[in-house]
């Protein structure tokens, strides 16, 4: 078991690696290929050539890109100092870099909106997890009945729909409508809890909607195929109460892929919360994004990359090992 | 029930046994008509082509087809005085892995992948022992894994089912199936899976174990082998019928009907792979949802039509004082069939 954690352990620092080695050539090539000068993207047109090179002096950019790289690495794990004859900045670790534009560093800026980001999603999962695994579950052992039909129905509603559209419908019902939730305003939840849960109710029904019913077909298929495994038979068959067989040996292995499939919609639900957030009006991390790429402001860009991808490979690092602690077929591979 | 040691019950007896699974293609009539009872300290074979209701037969005993909706059982199912098919699920649930328990055929996929060996078998000892602690069940279930010949157990309990080897996990197996002491025990083809040696081995142990525990036993199996061995009674299923049925030794002695004839002809000897589902009679076994006229055998019979055109007719009835059989030829017409036309080809 130490053995493959360590393995996997391994396998994410390497990914992690990688993935910033590509965005920061994307990032630091890109301007160069199209003949434009990263100092000048970095503060903007305005700047008079003094400033300019002044920047490209503190940045480092007159560096080559393997040595810039190194900084940027050594800001991440060690933090680093911009610096330029005098004129010192220190940018504590984990250094995700500066925004000129802005004139702040990026990783307080971009933890800020963390917050907001985790709310939404880690709500949302709890809300999807708990609906459509129960849904899923009474839909396979209640096969063939109305209630099945009508589940698997909306199910299918749930998944074909896209999320603007049911961020709409929601909205329509529950605030226009019913006039039972607000629109949503996010409120953090250090400074009012209650506020914080009634503020994200909508988005997290929205979300959750939608992602239940995935789970709900996922789990239903996943149910009735365990259900016809001969260990079932034999958990019957040692005579054990329908309650534990249903509860403990078709459940376990039936949930059992459904793990890879949330530590995946997840760690993609964090690290691509462009769309998400901007159907509900949230300023979280694809917010900040949206409006870094609107506004040219590379590092913030390269700061949310990194974090997506961050939570990606996280993401998947935590299946792996939640899959080998429940796998032990895995385990041993 | 009267008094009396003479008209007592036999320790299993199965009457009027019918299965059948509503499909969407039709009813599949699996099991019709079918009645044996078992003796405590016995051993009943039960032997018949892939499909011909044996895997179903031993699932209603156990209750098994309760949990399908598509399924219908009818009949009578007598274990120990107690009557199982009218009895209610909870009723039956109590006595199944307790007083009856199973064998399957398979034991890798007849053990749950996710959870160890010996949490399998502690938890089929603590669901009919409700007072028992952890450690008392533990303590059993090694003893068990001990007793089937697993060696190194306390290690072993801590194993999972695809770190054993075929032999070792059908041990296993048997070690739960035997850890409430069942009176009947069904074992339901459980050396199939297994190379010849370990079939034998396995074959030894539930001998031994039966003759520990003087249980009952019921002996799935397409090897006849198997059941010259080890059965004191035989039942040949054809197209979920019993078509002969008898003391083993007279049914290999003195085999009647013609289905059983070709079975003979195809015991495995060791030049044949015995894993090979063979076909022992030539063409394919009869459709359920649609069994052939007459004699449901009829289509495969060399004999069909020798006593005039019953055969394609007329369904036979099981007949005959101990050793029954169903077909339409006359005693003297088979016996004579089976010594000039079959034995000399065996
Ligand atoms: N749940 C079910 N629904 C429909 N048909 C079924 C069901 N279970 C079994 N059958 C059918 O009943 C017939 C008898 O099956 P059974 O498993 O008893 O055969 P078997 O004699 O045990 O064969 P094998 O030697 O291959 O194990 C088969 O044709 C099978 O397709
Ligand atoms: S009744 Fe006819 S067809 Fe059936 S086994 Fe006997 S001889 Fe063959
Ligand atoms: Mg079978």
């Amino acid at each position: 078991m130490l053995a493959y954690l360590i393995r996997r352990l391994f396998n994410a620092v390497i990914t992690l690696l990688v993935v910033t080695a590509v965005t920061f050539g994307i990032f630091f090539l890109v301007p160069k290929a199209t003949g434009s000068d990263p100092a000048l993207l970095y503060i903007g047109k305005t700047s008079d050539a003094a400033s300019v090179e002044g920047i490209r002096i503190k940045m480092g950019l007159n560096d080559p890109i393997v040595v810039q790289y190194g900084k940027f690495l050594k800001g991440l794990v060690a933090g680093r100092d911009y610096a330029n004859g005098p004129d010192v900045q220190h940018c504590p670790a984990p250094c995700l870099g500066y925004s000129f534009k802005t004139d702040q560093e990026v990783t307080p800026l971009l933890m800020g909106d963390l917050p907001v980001t985790l709310s939404l999603a880690l709500g949302a999962a709890v809300l999807w997890l708990i609906i459509g695994i129960s849904t899923g579950v009474i839909s396979a052992l209640r096969r063939g009945t109305i209630l099945d039909r009508s589940v698997m129905g909306a199910a299918l509603a749930g998944v074909s729909l896209p999320i603007y559209f049911t961020g709409l419908l929601t909205s329509a019902i529950f605030v226009y409508w019913l006039g039972w939730l607000p629109q949503g305003n996010y409120v953090p939840f250090t400074e009012n809890p209650g506020e914080w849960f009634v503020q994200l109710l909508l988005p997290w029904i929205t979300l959750a909607f939608l992602f239940a019913a995935t789970y709900a077909r996922l789990t239903r298929a996943n149910m009735l195929e365990t259900l016809g495994e001969d260990y079932v038979r034999t958990a019957r068959a040692k005579g054990l109460r329908e309650r534990t067989v249903i509860g403990k040996h078709a459940l376990r292995s039936g949930l059992t892929p459904i793990v890879t499939i949330f530590g995946l919609d997840l760690g993609a639900l964090l690290g691509g919360a462009v769309l998400t957030e901007t159907v509900f009006n949230l300023r979280g991390l694809g917010y900040q994004a949206l409006t870094a790429i609107r506004g040219n402001d590379l590092p913030i860009i390269l700061g949310v990359t990194l974090i997506a991808a961050t939570f990606i490979v996280l993401a998947n690092l935590v299946v792996d090992l939640v899959y080998g602690f429940i796998d032990p077929r895995v385990r041993l591979a | 029930m009267s008094i009396g040691a003479t008209n007592a019950r036999p320790f299993l007896e199965v009457k009027d046994l019918n299965v059948r699974f509503e499909t969407d293609d039709g009813i599949v009539q699996a099991v019709t008509d079918s009645a044996f009872s078992v003796e405590a300290g016995k051993t009943l074979g039960i032997v018949g082509e892939s499909g011909s209701g044996k895997s179903v037969t031993s699932l209603a005993v156990l209750g098994l087809h309760r949990t399908r909706s598509n399924a219908k059982v009818s009949g009578e199912i007598w274990l120990d005085d107690q009557e199982l098919v009218g009895a209610s699920d909870e009723q039956v649930r109590l006595l199944r892995g307790g007083k009856m328990a199973m064998i399957f055929q398979d034991p890798l996929s007849a053990m749950h992948p996710y959870f160890t060996v010996g949490s399998q078998i502690v938890e089929a000892y603590r669901v009919h022992h409700p007072g028992v602690n952890k450690k008392v069940a533990r303590e059993r279930a090694i003893d068990m894994l001990a007793r089937v010949g697993i060696p190194q157990p306390e290690r072993r309990f801590n194993d999972y089912a695809h770190q054993f080897s075929g032999g070792m996990r059908q041990r296993a197996m048997i070690a739960m199936a035997l850890v409430n002491d069942p009176k009947l025990l069904i074992a339901d083809e459980p050396t199939t899976a297994l190379d010849v040696t370990v079939q034998a081995q396995i074959l030894d142990l539930i001998r031994d174990l039966q003759e520990e525990f003087g249980s009952a036993v019921i002996m799935i199996t397409h090897d006849l082998g198997v059941v010259a061995e080890l059965a004191d009674d035989v039942l040949v299923m054809y197209g979920g019928k019993v078509i002969e049925k008898g003391p083993a030794l007279e049914v290999f002695r003195n085999p009647q009907h013609p289905y059983t004839w070709g079975l003979l002809g195809s015991m495995p000897r060791l030049d044949r792979d015995v894993r090979d589902r063979l076909n022992p009679v030539k063409g394919s076994p009869p459709s359920l949802i649609n069994l052939p006229s007459g004699c449901a055998f009829h289509p495969r019979c060399p004999y069909a039509g020798r006593n005039g055109n019953r055969s394609f007719t007329d369904v036979p009835v099981l007949h005959g004082d101990v050793h029954k059989v169903a077909c339409h030829l006359p005693q003297e017409a088979r016996t004579e069939i089976f010594q000039q036309e079959v034995l000399p080809n065996l």
